[in-house]
C-alpha cells in the first residue's frame, strides 16, 4: 500500500506517495535529497533528525511521513533568506558552535523552535531547550553562546 | 531503522477510529507515535495496520468540567506543560508533563497515548493516581470511565479494550490549601524516569488534613504510599521523612541501570522530598 501525501516543504509544495512505514527523515533525505536532517541515533535521543513541522520542533526519525500529510515542514535548508544565513546560522559560525557539524541543523531546528517561544532566554533555559538535542564534539558552551549571539540579533 | 511493513488508516472520527478498530483485527491506534514508532522500529511491536487519531480535533484540549479539569486524550505534553487552567488548578499535571523527555518530544507526545502505553518509567500516571483522575474510555457499546487507580494494571497493560478508545482524562478540583508537587530522578540519557515521585499535602487552619504519595519507576505500576500518618501531624522534614519511608513494594523492577532496591531507596528520598515540597505549597 502507499499513502498520498501533500505538503509543503520550506515553502514549496511537494507531492508525493509513500509506503506507510516511511520515516519523515527518510523522505526528506533520500526523495527530496535534503539531507539536512541527519540521522544519528534512530532512537529518538540524539535529536540530529530535527526539524520543524507546522512550527514546532519535532525528530523527523520518529514521524511518519505520512503523519506530515498536510503540514509546513522546515529543514535547515529553507532557514538562509535570499542567500543571507539566518542569525543563529550566523552564531553557530560566528562562536565556534560547531565542529563535526552533525548536530548542527538539529541544533539549529531546536534553537530556532526555543527563541520563537522565548525570544530572550537565559543560559539555563537555552539549555533546558536544547535538552533534547546531544553534541559529541563541541561541548555546549559555545552552542549557547552561539544562541545568545543569534537571540540578541533577532530581537 | 524501519518499522515491519503495515497498512495505514487515518481516522476522521472517534466513530471512524471505533469502526477501523472493529474491521481489523490487531490493529493499533497511532496518537503521537513517540511510544509506538520506537517500538515499531525495534520490531517489538508490528501491528498489521496502523490507525491514525493524530488529527481527531475532538479529542484535544483542556476545559473546565464539572468543578475539576477535563484533558483530551491527544492533548500534547507541551500543550499541557503551557495550559493556564492547569497552572491555576492543577499546576502539578502541567509540572510533571513539562518534564517529559524533552521538546521534542512533548511536541509530539500525548497524555492518553502516555497512559496506554503506561511505560513504568512515564511521568503522568503516578501523578494521576495522586489526583484521583478519572480516564474516559469509548467503544462502539458505549462509554465508561476508570479510576486511574484501577486502569494500571502491570507493566505496559492497562484496562483499555481492543475496541475502546481513550477519550478524555478528568481531574478533580483540588481541595482548598492543597499543595503538590512531581519529581523525577531521572535516566540520563532517555529522560525517562527512573523514579518519579507525585506527592500531595493539604493544611487548613494550620492542620494536615489530607495527604497523598504515589510513586512511579518502583513497581510495573504506580506505587501508592499510605502517609496517612502525616494527617493531624506537625508536618515536619521528620515526620515526612517517616511516612515517605513506608514505600514498599513486593517486587520492585530492575535493570541494568538500576537494581529494584535501589529505586525503592530512591522512591523513598524523592517521595520525602516531594512531600516536603508539596507541604511548602499548601
Ligand atoms: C526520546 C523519548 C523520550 C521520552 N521521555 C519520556 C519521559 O521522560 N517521560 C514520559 O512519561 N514519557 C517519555 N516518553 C514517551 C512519550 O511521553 C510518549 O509520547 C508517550 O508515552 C506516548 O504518547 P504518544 O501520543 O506518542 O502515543 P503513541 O506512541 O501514538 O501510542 C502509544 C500506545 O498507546 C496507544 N494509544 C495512543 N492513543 C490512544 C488512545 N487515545 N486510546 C487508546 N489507545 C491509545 C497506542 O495504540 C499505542 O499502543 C519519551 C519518548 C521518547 C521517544
Amino acid at each position: 500500500m502507499t499513502v498520498s501525501i501533500q505538503l509543503e516543504v520550506n515553502g514549496k509544495p511537494v507531492q508525493a506517495e509513500v509506503e506507510p512505514r516511511r520515516l519523515l527523515v527518510h523522505f526528506l533525505r533520500e526523495d527530496l535529497g535534503l539531507t539536512g536532517a541527519n540521522i544519528g541515533c534512530e532512537t529518538s535521543l540524539c535529536g540530529a533528525c530535527t526539524i520543524l513541522v507546522d512550527g514546532s520542533a519535532v525528530k523527523s526519525c520518529t514521524m511518519l511521513a505520512a503523519q506530515a500529510d498536510g503540514a509546513a515542514v522546515t529543514t535547515i535548508e529553507g532557514l538562509a533568506r535570499n542567500g543571507e544565513l539566518h542569525p543563529l546560522q550566523d552564531g553557530f559560525w560566528e562562536k565556534h558552535g560547531l565542529q563535526c557539524g552533525y548536530c548542527t541543523p538539529g541544533m539549529i531546528l531546536s534553537a530556532n523552535y526555543l527563541l520563537e517561544q522565548n525570544p530572550s532566554p537565559s543560559d539555563e533555559e537555552i539549555r533546558e531547550g536544547l535538552k533534547g538535542n546531544i553534541c559529541r564534539c563541541t561541548g555546549y558552551h559555545n552552542i549557547v553562546e552561539a544562541v545568545k549571539y543569534a537571540a540578541e540579533r533577532m530581537s | 531503522m524501519y518499522p515491519a511493513q503495515f497498512d495505514y488508516r487515518r481516522a476522521g472520527s472517534v466513530d471512524e477510529a471505533l469502526g477501523l478498530l472493529q474491521e481489523h483485527e490487531d490493529a493499533k491506534l497511532m496518537a503521537g507515535g513517540h511510544s509506538l514508532i520506537p517500538m515499531m522500529k525495534l520490531r517489538l511491536a508490528q501491528p498489521p495496520v496502523v490507525i491514525d487519531i493524530g488529527r481527531l480535533d475532538e479529542l484535544k484540549g483542556i476545559s473546565e468540567a464539572g468543578g475539576g479539569v477535563r484533558v483530551g486524550a491527544l492533548t500534547t505534553h507541551a500543550d499541557i506543560a503551557a495550559s493556564d487552567i492547569l497552572a491555576a488548578s492543577c499546576p502539578v499535571l502541567a509540572e510533571a508533563a513539562g518534564h517529559i523527555g524533552d521538546a521534542q518530544v512533548r511536541n509530539r507526545g500525548t497524555i492518553g497515548g502516555n497512559i496506554a502505553h503506561a511505560d513504568p518509567g512515564s511521568d503522568l500516571p503516578p501523578v494521576l493516581v495522586l489526583l484521583g483522575a478519572s480516564v474516559h474510555l469509548q467503544s462502539p457499546s458505549g462509554a465508561r470511565s476508570v479510576a486511574a487507580a484501577d486502569f494500571f494494571q502491570d507493566l505496559l497493560m492497562t484496562d483499555v479494550g481492543e475496541d475502546e478508545i481513550l477519550t478524555h482524562v478528568d481531574v478533580p478540583a483540588r481541595n482548598a490549601g492543597a499543595g503538590a508537587a512531581y519529581l523525577k530522578f531521572e535516566h540520563p540519557a532517555s529522560g525517562y524516569a527512573v523514579v518519579g515521585a507525585a506527592a500531595s499535602v493539604t493544611v487548613q487552619h494550620g492542620r494536615c488534613t489530607a495527604a497523598g504519595l504515589v510513586v512511579g519507576g518502583v513497581g510495573a505500576v504506580p506505587t501508592a504510599v499510605d502517609v496517612s500518618s502525616l494527617i493531624g501531624a506537625d508536618l515536619s522534614d521528620d515526620a515526612i521523612a517517616t511516612a515517605a519511608s513506608g514505600l514498599d513494594t513486593e517486587d520492585p523492577l530492575g535493570d541494568i541501570f538500576a537494581s529494584g532496591d535501589y529505586r525503592v531507596h530512591v522512591g523513598k528520598v524523592y517521595g520525602k522530598r516531594a512531600l516536603a515540597a508539596a507541604r511548602d505549597r499548601a
